[in-house]
């Protein structure tokens, strides 16, 4: 009986991550390593403005100056930064007739997508063609360092809308791009942020107009393919007076015995009155059931709720990647602008996650809701960090933060690290924090029932995140309950 | 409908139950009798399954398949059901996600569709009725917050969801008032068939009433020492248990 169990336990261990396929498709990988010279190819590939450069490489020079951080609850490898290659593009396997057209979307040539980028995604879910798109949704794809395609931007054009990759926002809109580009996670911010600034590829921009509500919800699709490789994309959202978008990431990468570093930076400005919902739902290859492998997510993301009565919500399902280190942060300044972390971190085998929020409340009349809920299987490590800070000019902010922590078995750890900062005596912050496990009794209760270990357990995690689920959009809410159990496959028994 | 025969078991090495023989036919309520310790609830775990506890020897035969080869959640699919002494709470999962992945992994097991959301909610309001269990629980989270009594009428829910042909009822009576006490009754005694069997396991002559059992056993010591008609438990009411270990020579 035992013996089947752990069989049934490397069987479920070994084939659980359905994502880990790799695409043969030709793609431009530069030598690896990283010097000014290497910041300066980046640059001359993308085509860019010298300001642009000029951003890179003073990111640069910081980061020679800065060490990476240990405060994190991680064991991380030793990571070797001239060994990872800093820009990798699939390349169309058709070359366009005549000469190649500068910036267009890498991958697409005159004849349209090339069929393997195109099958690439339709095996991830992710349809390319509009008229096979999720109900409702446009997409940004993006693979390796570049993005591939950007469905339904002629529509979202219409209302003023602005959904491309930020290459080419950088060609097109340039004084959008240079006047936020920065402004809420600078690139001295952290050894990450500085790095990302210096060799960031690619990433969505989106600019929703004043006034107008978003029709679509808007995504980006973060593949990594090519070997070898890291994935440094930028994301910048503006959101203008009285506007609405709700964006959505999601993440994959094949399976590799190497760690691949994934530092992203995503900033997000919200004016008077506006409100963003960005939805998260990473499930980058977590490494095998031994440790080996997996992507190192190393992560910025910050938004600035800069008007009056501006609102910011982070949701996250986080149940891929080695190591998870990041904390989606929220700065108040705007009066009475509210904020939100709602967040559920599976951890299952060795994986290590460090995540949690900030919120900097700066405005009066400022609020900010926490909900975290960790799960840790197998013998990982799963850490809530956060931190609630309220300066004197935050006349009656609240903050209420919940930290929940659910353990399966007995190997894994649940930690919370809870920062408090306050220096307005009308604030009212509130935290809460549990810790519970499923037991023995409850799942032989659902066994008596006619309901095996295996979904007892996964309904039992859905139901603990439930909270969090429901923030996602319909359809991401049924994949991340899906993603949950099939996570957790093999973590009990 | 369930025989067993010379079932020996063990928990963390001690031997509890020392040789059971038992032969429910279908259609018969069986009662187990016996002080605290006896092996009363051991029987019940061993047989739906509880991984706590070993068999060392015998064999427990149900409608003709060796029951001790199967899993928990095949002897449930088989038919067996267990009413929880105490059942355990589950937060976050609603009653209503909880029955149906239980009710489809059933039909599943039998070859038959899931149920659709819309004839599911329908049983749900019909099972419900038999022991008068309110909406608003079956709203809520597997018996989270429920009080003694509405955990085990749910017990009683579920076993009616469930159409188990074999039951077992595991001191189901313990902390209820005698309302509660009737309402758990009559719903078990409107779930009986002829097609279906149960045990009862009980201190009390309270419930016995209600569920007129056919047959008597008294468990001492992880033997079944004396089986008799219903005027043994009444006898038992009276006089407890000395007289039988005396009769025994216990």
């Amino acid at each position: 009986m035992m013996e089947e169990k752990n069989g049934f336990v490397r069987e479920v261990a070994e084939k659980k991550y359905e994502y880990g396929f790799t695409t043969n498709v030709e793609t431009e990988v530069i030598d690896k390593g990283l010097s000014e010279d290497v910041v300066r190819l980046i640059s001359k590939k993308k085509g860019e403005p010298d300001w642009l450069l000029d951003f890179r490489l003073k990111a640069f020079r910081h980061w020679l100056t800065m060490e990476e951080p240990t405060w994190g609850h991680l064991k991380m490898p030793k990571i070797d930064y001239q060994e990872i290659s800093y820009y990798a593009a699939p390349t169309p396997s058709k070359p366009p007739r005549g000469e190649a057209s500068g910036h267009s979307p890498s991958g697409e040539t005159e004849g349209g997508l090339d069929p393997k980028l195109v099958e690439t995604f339709d095996k991830l879910g992710i349809p390319l063609e509009e008229r096979l798109a999720l109900s409702g949704t446009a997409v940004d794809a993006v693979m390796d360092s570049v993005s591939v395609k950007t469905t339904f931007r002629e529509k979202l054009k219409e209302k003023g809308i602005i959904f491309c990759s930020i290459s080419e926002a950088v060609k097109e809109h340039p004084d959008l791009v240079r006047e936020y580009l920065g402004s809420v996670v600078p690139y001295k911010d952290n050894f990450f942020a500085a790095l990302n600034s210096a060799v960031f590829s690619d990433g969505s921009f989106v600019y929703i107009p004043k006034g107008i509500r978003c029709p679509m919800e808007l995504s980006t699709y973060f593949r990594i393919n090519a070997r070898g490789t890291g994935q440094f994309e930028r994301t910048l959202i503006v959101c203008d007076d009285d506007a609405y978008v709700s964006y959505l990431e999601g993440c994959t990468a094949p399976m590799r015995d190497e760690n691949q570093l994934h530092a992203a930076i995503v900033e997000i400005v919200v004016k008077e009155n506006a409100e963003v919902k960005y939805s998260t739902v990473q499930n980058w290859y977590p490494g095998d059931k031994d440790g080996k492998g997996g992507v190192l997510n190393l992560v910025t993301k910050r938004g600035h709720l800069r008007g009056r009565n501006s609102r910011l919500s982070w949701t996250q399902v986080e149940t891929g990647s080695a190591i998870t280190w990041k904390y989606p942060s929220c700065v108040l300044s705007g009066e009475g602008s509210q904020a939100e972390f709602y967040s559920v971190a599976l951890t299952n085998n060795f994986q290590q996650a460090d995540t949690g929020t900030k919120m900097i409340h700066i405005g009066k009349n400022t609020k900010s809701t926490i909900i975290s809920k960790g799960i840790s299987a197998g013998k990982s490590q799963n850490a809530y960090r956060g931190l609630v800070k309220v300066a004197s000019t935050a006349e009656n902010a609240r903050n209420y933060s919940s930290c929940d922590s659910l353990l399966l078995g007995s190997q894994c750890g649940a930690h919370t690290f809870p920062y408090m900062d306050v220096h307005n005596d009308t604030a009212v912050v509130e935290h809460e924090a549990t810790t519970s496990k499923i037991s023995e009794d409850q799942l032989f209760y659902c066994n008596q029932r006619g309901i095996n270990t295996e979904e007892a357990v996964s309904l039992i995690v859905n139901g603990y995140a439930k909270e969090v689920i429901n923030k996602l959009p319909m359809e991401f809410a049924v994949e991340a309950q899906k993603l949950l159990g099939v996570s957790l496959e093999g973590s009990v028994g | 409908m369930l025989q067993i025969n010379n079932l020996h078991a063990t928990i963390n090495g001690k031997e509890i139950l020392k040789g059971i023989n038992l032969t429910v036919k279908d259609g018969e309520v069986h009662a187990i009798m016996g002080l605290n310790g006896a092996g009363k609830s051991t029987l019940s775990n061993v047989i739906v399954g509880h991984p706590a506890y070993e068999v060392t020897q015998g064999e427990i035969i149900f409608n003709g398949k060796d029951l001790l080869k199967m899993s928990p959640e095949e002897r449930a699919h088989e038919g067996i059901f267990l009413s929880f002494q105490q059942p355990v709470e589950i937060p976050g999962v609603s009653m209503v996600n909880f029955m149906r992945a239980a009710l489809n992994a059933k039909r599943q097991y039998l070859g038959l569709e899931p149920l659709n959301a819309g004839d599911f909610l329908k049983l749900m309001r019909e099972k419900r009725k038999i022991v008068e269990l309110d909406s608003r629980l079956t709203s809520r989270s597997v018996n989270e917050g429920f009080s003694g009594g509405e955990k085990k009428r749910n017990e009683i829910f579920q076993m009616a969801m469930l159409e188990p042909t074999f039951s077992i009822l595991d001191e189901t009576d313990s902390g209820l008032d005698v309302d509660a006490l009737r309402i758990v009754a009559e719903g078990f005694n409107k779930l009986r068939t002829p097609q279906t069997s149960a045990i009862v396991i009980t201190h009390y002559q309270r419930l016995l009433d209600y569920l007129m059992p056919d047959i008597i056993h008294v468990l001492i010591g992880g033997m079944i020492v004396k089986t008799g008609g219903p005027e043994l438990a009444q006898e038992i009411e009276n006089r407890g248990f000395d007289w039988i270990k005396e009769e025994v020579g216990l």
